[in-house]
């Protein structure tokens, strides 16, 4: 087993500590970063494959070449702590292990991006995390880490912990952003993406914990040791948070491209009270669930992705053959139907309307017609229907669970109810309107 | 401002904290947050934070004096404050109970916790109990799935529940 790099700090005494940061070799790699060109830092980090760690893979080292050079505005670094896909808790791990190893990937980042302000987004629920953060960051301010000419470079950077309140959207960038500027979470439309207007209407990056987290040993042990990690096209180690049915749930980092085999059976155990593993969900709630044929797939972001899945945040929920599907949905749409922010009609209405179906049929009161219903409301809210990917969340768990469990829900639907009278709407499909057609493309 | 030259707010309540103003040490507060954003608005969180912290809620009061102190309008505040579930604009009971009832933590049996905590508090969710000790919500995923069934009670996280621990639980803070 690989020795853990953002974790390496787990286990020692006073871990969070700056002096055991130091021990550790901690700020070593700003040291070398602040001497370099900030594009050799942008290069470096493109050179080593790092792809952001909250979801969708974005390589990082991309996304900062998007920041406009010249724009004569400040620019900011987010740092996005805001956890909130239920299956999640691989942040809040860092932060409560190693909080300087988050704060020198920021320097890092900002260095790279020539941002002077940076701030850490942490949900409001984490009141002890942020304790921990203000802690770290007071620390490093102390011995010249942060602030004004740090390390005598002639870089300013001051780094400040902002508490969200309790609104899981808001852990979308641009809710996110929001959300800083003192309003209610609610996504904005992209474009502009935010590295050409974000915060305060400035070129803004916003990077995860975890992905900030690797920046320091980039730096330090090169970019080809880095991607030497991992496999091709995903190197690095991943976080990954397992939950549900496993022997010993918790945070473990692995390289990418192991298998889910290897996690769940030899670092969680396998599952507990001698049960058979049913289904998990690879990539924290809103990502497609797979069932137990296919616990052989690795790790990594196209692996994955050509499973019909996608590895999301790493957050894996692992579930055993006594749980029932139905059950499971109507739980995941809770979620999405509570946390809506209530701008698009698909959204809004379209989970709402899948959580009722969901609740109507785990009561017998369901009908085929509704399964029908299902997955025209998922076909209707992803794809660009809405301002966010909240559509595309909630629909893909809808979507997957019909596909590889679908039995299930005929069953329940079926089972010895009296047919009922009344039918339930049904949307129109996509293909039903011309305004979905792609300008240029003929109407159908 | 008084009440009678602004009309009610709608969520809150006003009664019960009245005297609101903001003494020498919450002032040097709002001054050290301000100093963080180059914008007035971006202070909104911060300063609710700052407010809850002291006054245990956000009363219409409270939500008033914000507005002028930040150039807002109190509607405004009011919209931000009724969008994020941690604000309280009604005086919670004094240990707030927040149970997770998302996915992992239901898979790792916070049913049956959820079951006796609303049998041995006699309330439902959104409810205080008659003493006003207690206030018991559901919340979505806490952001601790490997630990569940989970708990917040105030700022802290109580973790790997089962219906005995709860009781244990529940006993000290009786
Ligand atoms: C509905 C939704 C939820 C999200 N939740 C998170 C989250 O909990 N944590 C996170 O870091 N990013 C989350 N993101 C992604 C952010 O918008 C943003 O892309 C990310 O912080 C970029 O970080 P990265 O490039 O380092 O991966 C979410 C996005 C969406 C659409
Ligand atoms: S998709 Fe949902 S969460 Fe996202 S902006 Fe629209 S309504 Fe809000
Ligand atoms: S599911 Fe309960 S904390 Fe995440």
């Amino acid at each position: 087993m690989m020795k853990p790099l953002l974790l390496r700090a787990r286990g020692e005494r006073n871990s969070r500590s700056l002096t055991t940061y130091l021990r550790f070799g901690g700020y070593g790699a700003v040291k070398k970063a602040l001497i370099m060109d900030a594009r050799d830092v942008i290069k470096e980090i493109k050179a080593s494959g790092l792809r952001g760690r909250s979801g969708a893979g974005v390589p990082t080292g991309l996304k900062w070449g998007c920041v406009p050079k010249a724009s004569g505005k400040p620019k900011y670094l987010i740092c996005n702590a805001d956890e909130s896909e239920p299956g999640t808790f691989k942040d809040r791990e860092i932060i409560r292990v190693d909080p300087h190893l988050l704060l020198e990937g920021m320097i890092i980042a900002a260095y790279a991006i020539d941002a002077h302000k940076a701030y850490i987004y942490i949900r409001g629920e984490f009141f002890h995390e942020a304790q921990m953060l203000e802690h770290a960051i007071g620390e490093a301010y102390r011995k010249k880490y942060l602030g004004k000419n740090i390390l005598r470079t002639g870089f300013d950077l001051d780094i400040y912990v902002h508490r969200g309140a309790g609104a899981q959207i808001c852990s979308e960038e641009t809710a996110l952003i929001e959300s800083i500027e003192g309003r209610r979470g609610q996504p904005r439309l992209k474009p502009p993406f935010p590295a050409m207007a974000g915060l305060f209407g400035c070129p803004t990056i916003v990077n995860n914990v975890e992905t900030l987290a690797c920046l320091p040993h980039i730096l330090e042990n090169g970019a080809d040791w880095f991607a030497s990690i991992g496999t091709q096209e995903s190197t690095g180690t991943k976080l990954f948070s397992v939950s549900g049915h496993v022997e010993s749930p918790g945070v473990y980092e692995v390289p990418l491209g192991t298998t889910f085999r290897e996690i769940i059976e030899d670092h969680c155990g396998g599952i507990p009270n001698g049960r058979e593993l049913k289904a998990f969900i690879p990539g924290g709630s809103s990502a497609p669930v797979l069932t137990a044929a296919e616990i052989d797939t690795p790790a990594c972001f196209d692996a994955v992705a050509k499973a019909g899945s996608t590895l999301g945040s790493g957050g894996l929920i692992v579930m055993d053959e006594t749980v029932d599907m139905v059950w499971v949905l109507e739980n995941l749409l809770e979620f999405y139907a509570h946390e809506s922010c209530g701008q698009c009609t698909p959204c809004r209405e379209g989970s709402a309307w899948a959580l009722n179906i969901l609740r109507r049929i785990r009561c017998n009161q369901g009908c085929p017609e509704d399964l029908e219903t299902l997955c025209r409301i998922a076909d209707f809210a992803c794809r660009g229907m809405t301002i966010c990917p909240l559509g595309d969340a909630f629909c893909e768990p809808i979507r997957s669970f019909l596909d590889r469990f679908g039995g299930e829900f005929r069953a329940a639907v079926t089972s010895g109810n009296p047919p009922r009278v009344v039918k339930a709407p049904i949307l129109p499909t996509r293909r039903d309107q011309s305004m979905f057609a792609k300008p240029g493309t003929e109407s159908c | 401002m008084s009440q009678d030259q602004t009309p009610p707010l709608t969520v809150a309540s006003h009664d019960e904290v009245k005297e609101i103003h903001f003494d020498g040490e919450m002032e040097d507060r709002i001054k050290n947050i301000l100093g963080r954003y180059s914008e007035t608005q971006a202070a909104l969180l911060p300063v609710l934070w700052a407010c809850q912290e002291r006054w245990g809620w956000i009363s219409a009061g409270i939500m008033e004096a914000i507005a002028e102190r930040l150039a807002l309008s109190p509607a405004f505040v009011e919209s931000v404050v009724t969008f994020y579930t941690m604000f309280r604009s009604r005086p919670p009971g004094r240990f707030h109970l927040q149970v997770c009832t998302t996915l992992s933590c239901r898979l790792c049996g916070a049913g049956p916790v959820i079951d006796e905590l609303k049998r041995t508090l006699g309330i439902d969710f959104g409810e205080t109990t008659p003493d006003g000790r207690f206030t018991l919500s559901d919340v979505k995923c806490l952001g601790v799935c490997g630990e569940g069934p989970v708990i917040q009670i105030n700022d802290d996280y109580y973790t790997r529940l089962n219906t005995e621990e709860l009781g244990r639980l529940l006993d000290e803070f009786k």
